[in-house]
């Protein structure tokens, strides 16, 4: 975490300078940041820093462990679970990366056309509807279908809901992106086909990327939709971590929940890191 | 040519509309009609329109079947309401001076600081309550400290109340709110905050009078995005105001597994609909809003 320090260098016309007086900076502002970052960070170290605790008891500190991580990879049914959440973020993030990018390339380069504000407002609707509702609603759909799809049902539900968070960040570079290459190689007699393959695609790239790695992570998390659409025996890693915080905490739940944390963060990094580069 | 774009752009677009519509539109009016159904006691509905579930809003059904005013529910939903309206107020005060001293950094550090601000949202909110429940509860980190330290006999009762869910609440959304208010910050013109620094102005009044009302569509986006989420909230209700401090998700829910009542929790999910689609109809519309997007 980034301490408050307000006397750094920086351009002009950020800090515009009079003797000590800089304009727009206020006084404890810089402490309050502080201050809220610590709410925001404090409860997920203290969270990793009691995995490795060797007491059972959660509390108190008893000495540095590994035990806990040992059970994790140990138990079979977190394995499963693991292995299921896997599956299904797979899925979904490649369906849902696909759907995203085709959505983007037409909403972004092809030109003005009727329904285009309608069309982009549809992508959007699984972020603007609650989630729960969300749930619900597909949960009924299931229903009324009447067929048993096991973990089908799973699947389809976070490939809706991944579509925005992919397509967001593919747009956003679709957007930021030079659309004279493509003309250009237009002018060199390549064909659509060719174009896209040669031009925007490898320019595209980071984009998809990092739309992909975000699906990933928000498919991995999510808790209401696939509680109320999983049936019995698809059982994802969140929903097994819930079955576990309501019976109590235990020292297996910080473990596998600090492992959880590591690889979206990582994840987050990673997809911030490649949306970055130019 | 014509054509042949219009072909194009069509192939581009129908699988994200078919996949939305078809598993995101038509669930919606799925529920709109399980609303208007009567009730299976097994789970599920039965094929016979009703409007039980809407009377059940706001009535109950006596022993000899006469309605009776209740304000069972009214009480949840006012709850919920104010569980969000709160939440939003608190997140906007802790988010102001985060967001305007975010947005006076030097470029790398604003990059960064926006990074931090960012990776909490994008981390599982399930385990992000969790944590609060090893600070919070009777054994947890507070009241052993408290302990520790002589400063209380017996563990005081921090979990499983209104001002455990809304420290969850606050906590998971806020980066909800930091994030519209710095876009919107962050293009503030420096020598409007200049000129109104000439005119005697001091720090406070620029910032209140320049600074804030510039920053409106941000505040607005912030509030829509913070109260949206917080009025449907489901695991922080459940895990940290433990089944008792009941809001509208957890009612909703409940109606979906216990109690067996379909059509009224899908009443009660249109309700909340409603809401967010009034607050996002409010927000399209408002003078704040002219030219930016949601987020």
């Amino acid at each position: 975490m980034n301490p408050p320090q307000s006397s750094k260098k920086s351009p002009l016309s950020q800090r515009v300078v009079r003797g000590d007086f800089k304009v727009g900076h206020l006084p404890g502002f810089g402490a309050w940041t502080f201050l809220v970052f610590l709410y925001l960070y404090l409860p997920l170290i203290i969270l990793i820093i009691f995995s490795f605790n060797a007491n059972r008891t959660v509390t108190i500190w008893e000495g540095f462990s590994l035990n806990w991580y040992a059970e994790v990879f140990k138990s079979e049914p977190i394995r499963r679970a693991a292995l299921t959440s896997l599956l299904v973020a797979s899925i979904a993030t490649v369906v849902a990366t696909v759907i995203a990018t085709l959505a983007a390339l037409t909403l972004v380069r092809g030109g003005k056309f009727k329904g285009k504000n309608l069309a982009s407002a549809t992508l959007m609707t699984p972020l603007m509807i609650p989630e729960i509702v969300t749930a619900v609603a597909t949960l009924a759909l299931f229903t009324a279908i009447g067929a048993s799809l096991g973990i089908g049902k799973v699947i389809i539900a976070h490939c809706v809901f991944c579509i925005p968070f992919a397509y967001l960040p593919i747009s956003a570079r679709l957007q930021s992106m030079d659309s004279s290459l493509e003309q250009a190689a237009h002018d060199l007699y390549a064909n659509d086909w060719r174009t896209f393959r040669r031009v925007t695609l490898p320019l595209l790239i980071p984009g998809i990327l990092s739309g992909a790695i975000l699906a990933f992570i928000i498919s991995m998390d999510d808790f209401i939709i696939t509680l109320f659409v999983a049936e019995a025996g698809t059982t994802t890693l969140p929903l097994y971590i819930y079955g576990l915080v309501r019976v109590g905490v235990t020292p297996e739940v910080n473990a596998i929940s600090s492992l959880m944390l590591a690889v979206s963060v990582i994840f987050v990094l990673l997809s911030f890191i490649i949306g970055r580069k130019q | 040519m014509m054509r042949s774009a219009n072909v194009k752009r069509w192939l581009g677009l129908s699988p994200a509309l078919a996949v939305i519509g078809l598993f995101m539109i038509v669930p919606i009016i799925i529920v709109i009609v399980y609303s208007f159904l009567a009730k299976d006691p097994y789970g599920g509905v039965e094929p016979q329109f009703s409007t039980e579930a809407y009377k059940q809003l706001l009535f109950e059904r006596d022993f000899d079947d006469t309605l009776l005013f209740s304000t069972v529910n009214l009480k949840i939903f006012w709850r919920s309401v104010w569980l969000a309206l709160v939440t939003t107020l608190f997140s906007l005060v802790a988010a102001l001076p985060v967001a305007y001293y975010i947005a006076r950094q030097p470029e790398g550090r604003k990059n960064t600081l926006v990074l931090l601000v960012t990776i909490p949202f994008w981390t599982n909110l399930l385990i992000r309550t969790y944590c609060w429940i090893l600070i919070l509860r009777d054994t947890g980190l507070i009241n052993g400290l408290l302990q520790r330290l002589n400063l209380i006999d017996s563990p005081i009762t921090l979990l499983y109340t209104n001002g455990a869910v809304l420290l969850g609440l606050v906590y998971s959304y806020l980066p909800f709110m930091v994030l519209p208010l710095y876009a919107s910050m962050e293009k503030l013109d420096m020598k409007l905050l200049e000129a109104a620094h000439d005119l005697y102005a001091n720090r406070w009044r620029v910032f209140r009078r320049v600074s804030l009302p510039l920053a409106l569509p941000g505040i607005v986006a912030g509030c829509v995005l913070v109260f949206i989420p917080a009025l449907g909230a489901f695991i922080t209700p459940q895990l940290l105001g433990g089944g008792k401090n009941l809001m509208l998700g957890s009612l909703i829910q409940m109606q979906f597994g216990a109690s067996r009542n379909w059509p009224f929790g899908a009443a009660m999910s249109l309700f909340l609909l409603a809401f967010v689609l009034i607050a996002l109809v409010l927000y399209a519309r408002s003078p704040a809003q002219r030219d930016g997007n949601l987020i």
